[in-house]
């Protein structure tokens, strides 16, 4: 019997989850105005939703199919797994995002999907989805395609003119885990996709020499993603291997996904409780090499396994091992140095900067320009405010580390 | 003392007409009161006054005039009076906007993060129903009930998203609509009721799957959409079945035994497609992409030189990096290191034209000093990213022997550089093949004591001998 759309949704978003984007800022500004189309996208994204899971719902997110040739052991639409499949069709694909659209439930579509027979076969099914909202739909609001990366050049070429955002996901943090874990994968494909990407989109910026510009291409960059704690790997190599690809991709964002339970699990891979403190770290962390000047060595130095400290934000943590570089002094200090003091973020240093050329800063002024001084105080210097002793104080870590937690009796 | 009475729409440029008038006749904030939407309300003295006409001549910073126009959306009834209060204390020192450390404006900042919050927040929220008329313009409605007054300032979002649709959004305070292209506003008006809407069954079915149960984060969920817009979200009447639901779903997954794979998935697994084949580079591709690449200058670097010699070459050597000479010629070991391995080599019966030579890494690294580029040895980022060279190279060549000179080319070709002067003088073999390892040429030239430099000169011809005779 054929299944209802209710149906296929249902089985192929349940599909889809367990990828962690859901960004629609940061593309191209265009609008519908004119009324002659649908949408309207630029500047930050909206987050229509949220799930209890705490993740926003801002695209329709949904798989084409969770049918899929290769056999990922960490994937639940891997072949040797028994879930239900299904498969929608391009146009009901369009439908569910238009319809979905019109109500203000969502942003736009992210379209991902399973292998099935060939790579540019299914490439290029995506790629038809995405024309006809584009083209027969006028459809101006945010499109994200997961990219295959044994497509044919051509096809991600195209993909790129209707979608805003491109993304590949490496899936996991080392070439060895990837052979080990997703065999018909090939870590150096992935990365010359990403390559391509990369090439194409910085292609698409260039002007001629009459100031044309070529047609656009995935205006919102490209992203991936990193499976965490499904293989052996520190936090100091993903962190490391972050910022490589950052480096060498241009990638606007990695996403890290703490390997969580799947229907219908491998044996290769025993499920556990998902590390979603070990996510949230590396998240901050991230923060503080793409905004706040750290390197990915230097917060990982802090422990000898290479593995961020849970209890401890990474940046209190390295503070607290730098201690000699504190207290700072706000009025005078250089903004790198700002960045690196716990509880201020770059909107505080910001403010600091601009407030501290016409006065003198004290206390309650930091605190006014939204730092978080208790975790703040120990570091800086103000004319009213030294911390004295507490800097160098033994007990200080202990201030910030929650209180021992009794271990549970099975 | 004048009330000065702001209508409901369009209270942005009233308030700044009236303050702009005000400002200009001198009229301190102590001496207003301002209405808002109460056009026959008066103060205690039952007059209400027309602002003072608008001056000209007055300047204010822009960005005060940007936290002005969010802040008269606020719910607080105070907010006229605090906007003019912190004005006037503007109009004696201009640079208090700056300074994000006064109270005052501290107050007015979080009164506009407020508003722009309930904006946002509207932008996501409001959930339409399709009203299914006839007509070429679908017709949608929804309710919505802010917390501050923003269904004005927001509408404009609305109408440049769902351009080509009519639309209405009624709530408690105004109603907006949506016609031809066209915005206007109504009173406000109680719940009107919307008919029922297909879509948002499937939308809950949406809801439900793409939620992970293994992950539960009920607090984030709510910090980012509060219980009092649940009552107008479709799918919220979900949330408590599906947080209940969680703790066992995700248990069941844990303990449910592995199961055996279906029988299609031995058959698929032989029709997967094979890895696409990549058309082999050859090294006419290599030297265009290395001009290509050496078009982009990076400051420090120079250009990319790759390795020549017989492409065929039984013998490959490798060097470090090419130096201030090479850089120039574009060719490997032409500089004073290259000039002496060729008279070494020449002694030691090793004949650099027949063997390939060339760099573990292809750009010379430097720092300017006067008119001088001084050598600055690779770091290892810059040796494994210019591996990819040289590991086309050699899979072109494909060598019998590679003579690896110094610790940069050690550590590209066997993955370590500890150790060079126990492990020269041998072979050592690699996935690539066998390596022969010696020291680079550049050493002997850095020596400063002559007697030891004549040593190791001598032990470096041996190795080139032994080197001979292995690729001969």
């Amino acid at each position: 019997m054929p299944r209802t759309l209710q149906e296929k949704l249902a089985i192929l978003s349940d599909a889809a989850r367990y990828d962690a984007s859901c960004a629609s800022s940061g593309t191209s500004r265009r609008d519908s105005r004119d009324g002659k189309g649908l949408g309207s996208a630029g500047g930050s994204g909206i987050c229509h939703a949220y799930a209890p899971d705490g993740r926003c719902i801002s695209l329709l997110k949904i798989l084409m199919t969770n049918f899929c040739v290769y056999d990922c052991a960490y994937c639940v639409n891997r072949v040797s797994s028994n879930v239900e499949r299904a498969r929608f069709t391009p146009e009901e694909v369009v439908t569910l995002t238009l319809e979905f659209y019109r109500r203000n439930y969502i942003e736009g579509l992210f379209l991902s999907s399973g292998i099935i027979r060939s790579p540019d076969q299914t490439m290029s099914d995506m790629v038809r989805i995405a024309r006809t909202l584009r083209e027969r739909e006028a459809f101006r609001g945010y499109i994200h395609l997961k990219t295959i990366p044994d497509a044919a050049p051509e096809l991600v070429e195209e993909a790129g003119r209707y979608a805003d955002r491109l993304s590949i996901n490496v899936e996991l943090p080392t070439d060895a885990s990837v052979a080990a874990y997703a065999p018909e994968k090939k870590p150096e494909q992935i990365r010359k996709a990403m390559g391509e990407v990369k090439d194409h989109r910085a292609a698409s910026l260039d002007r001629s020499h009459r100031g044309k510009r070529p047609g656009r291409f995935a205006p919102a960059g490209q992203s991936t993603q990193m499976i965490v704690g499904a293989d052996g790997s520190t936090d100091a190599t993903i962190l490391g291997q972050s910022s490589k690809l950052y480096g060498s991709f241009g990638l606007r964002r990695v996403y890290y996904s703490a390997f969580s339970p799947i229907p219908d699990s491998s044996a290769k891979l025993p499920l556990v409780t998902p590390p979603l403190q070990r996510e949230h770290r590396l998240y901050q962390a991230d923060w503080l090499m793409r905004f706040y000047g750290f390197d990915a060595t230097e917060i990982t130095a802090a422990r000898p396994d290479g593995n961020l400290e849970l209890d401890l934000d990474p940046k209190l943590a390295w503070a607290l091992a730098h201690r000699a570089l504190f207290p700072v002094p706000v009025q005078t200090a250089e903004r790198a140095l700002l960045l690196r003091v716990p509880g201020f973020g770059t909107k505080t240093v910001d403010r600091i900067l601009k407030t501290r050329r016409y006065r003198t800063i004290r206390y309650d002024d930091i605190r006014r320009m939204g730092a978080n001084l208790k975790t703040a105080r120990p570091f800086i210097a103000l004319r009213d405010w030294s911390p004295g002793a507490l800097t160098d104080s033994e007990t200080l870590r202990a201030r910030f580390a929650p209180p021992p937690e009794q271990l549970r009796l099975l | 003392m004048p009330t000065i009475a702001l209508p409901r729409l369009h209270t942005d440029t009233a308030w700044r007409d009236a303050a702009r008038g005000l400002l200009a006749a001198g009229v301190p904030p102590e001496d207003v009161l301002w209405a808002w939407d109460a056009p026959d309300q008066a103060d205690l003295f039952g007059t209400t006054s027309a602002p003072p006409p608008a001056g000209t001549g007055i300047t204010v910073p822009k960005s005060f005039l940007d936290l002005a126009r969010r802040v008269v959306w606020h719910a607080d009834p105070e907010r006229f009076a605090r906007l003019y209060a912190f004005l006037w204390r503007l109009r004696e020192s201009p640079r208090l906007m700056a300074d994000a450390a006064d109270a005052d404006l501290a107050h007015l900042n979080r009164m506009a993060k407020a508003v722009n919050r309930c904006a946002h927040k509207m932008t996501a929220f409001v959930r339409f129903r399709d009203l299914e008329a006839e007509g070429p313009r679908r017709h949608f409605a929804a309710w919505f009930e802010p917390t501050h007054h923003t269904v004005e300032p927001t509408a404009p979002f609305f109408a440049r998203r769902f351009g080509d649709m009519d639309w209405i959004i009624a709530t408690p305070d105004i109603t907006a609509r949506f016609e031809n292209g066209a915005i206007s506003f109504h009173p406000g008006q109680p719940r009107p009721d919307l008919p029922e809407d297909a879509a948002e069954e499937l939308w809950g079915t949406y809801f439900r799957n793409i939620f992970n149960p293994a992950r539960v984060k009920v607090r984030m969920m709510q910090s980012e959409m509060p219980k009092k817009y649940w009552k107008n979200l479709p799918e919220a009447r979900h949330i408590p079945d599906m947080i209940a639901r969680a703790e066992t779903r995700a248990r069941e997954m844990a303990e449910a035994a592995p199961t055996l794979p279906p029988l299609r998935a031995a058959r698929i697994a032989n029709l997967r497609p094979a890895p696409r084949v990549e058309a082999p580079m050859t090294f006419e591709d290599l030297r265009k992409r290395a001009e290509a690449e050496s078009r982009e200058t990076l400051p420090g670097y120079g250009r990319i030189v790759l390795g020549e010699g017989p492409e065929d070459a039984d013998l490959m050597i490798v060097g470090e990096q090419p130096g201030d000479h090479e850089d120039r010629e574009g060719r490997p070991f032409v500089g004073p290191a290259g000039q002496l391995f060729d008279r070494i080599a020449a002694e030691a019966g090793l004949d650099r034209d027949a063997a390939y030579v060339t760099n573990a890494v292809k750009r010379f690294k430097f720092r300017q000093t006067g008119k001088r580029r001084l050598h600055q040895p690779p770091n290892a980022g810059e040796i494994q990213h210019a591996k990819w060279w040289l590991d086309l190279e050699r899979e072109l060549v494909r060598p019998k022997l590679i003579l690896s000179m110094g610790a940069t080319a050690l550590q590209s070709l066997t993955g370590k550089r500890d150790g060079l002067m126990k492990r020269r003088g041998r072979i050592e073999e690699t996935a690539a093949g066998p390596v022969f390892v010696t020291v680079h040429p550049s050493y002997l030239l850095r020596l400063p004591d002559p007697s030891r430099r004549e040593d190791e000169t001598a032990r470096f011809r041996e190795d080139l001998e032994a080197v001979a005779r292995l690729a001969a």
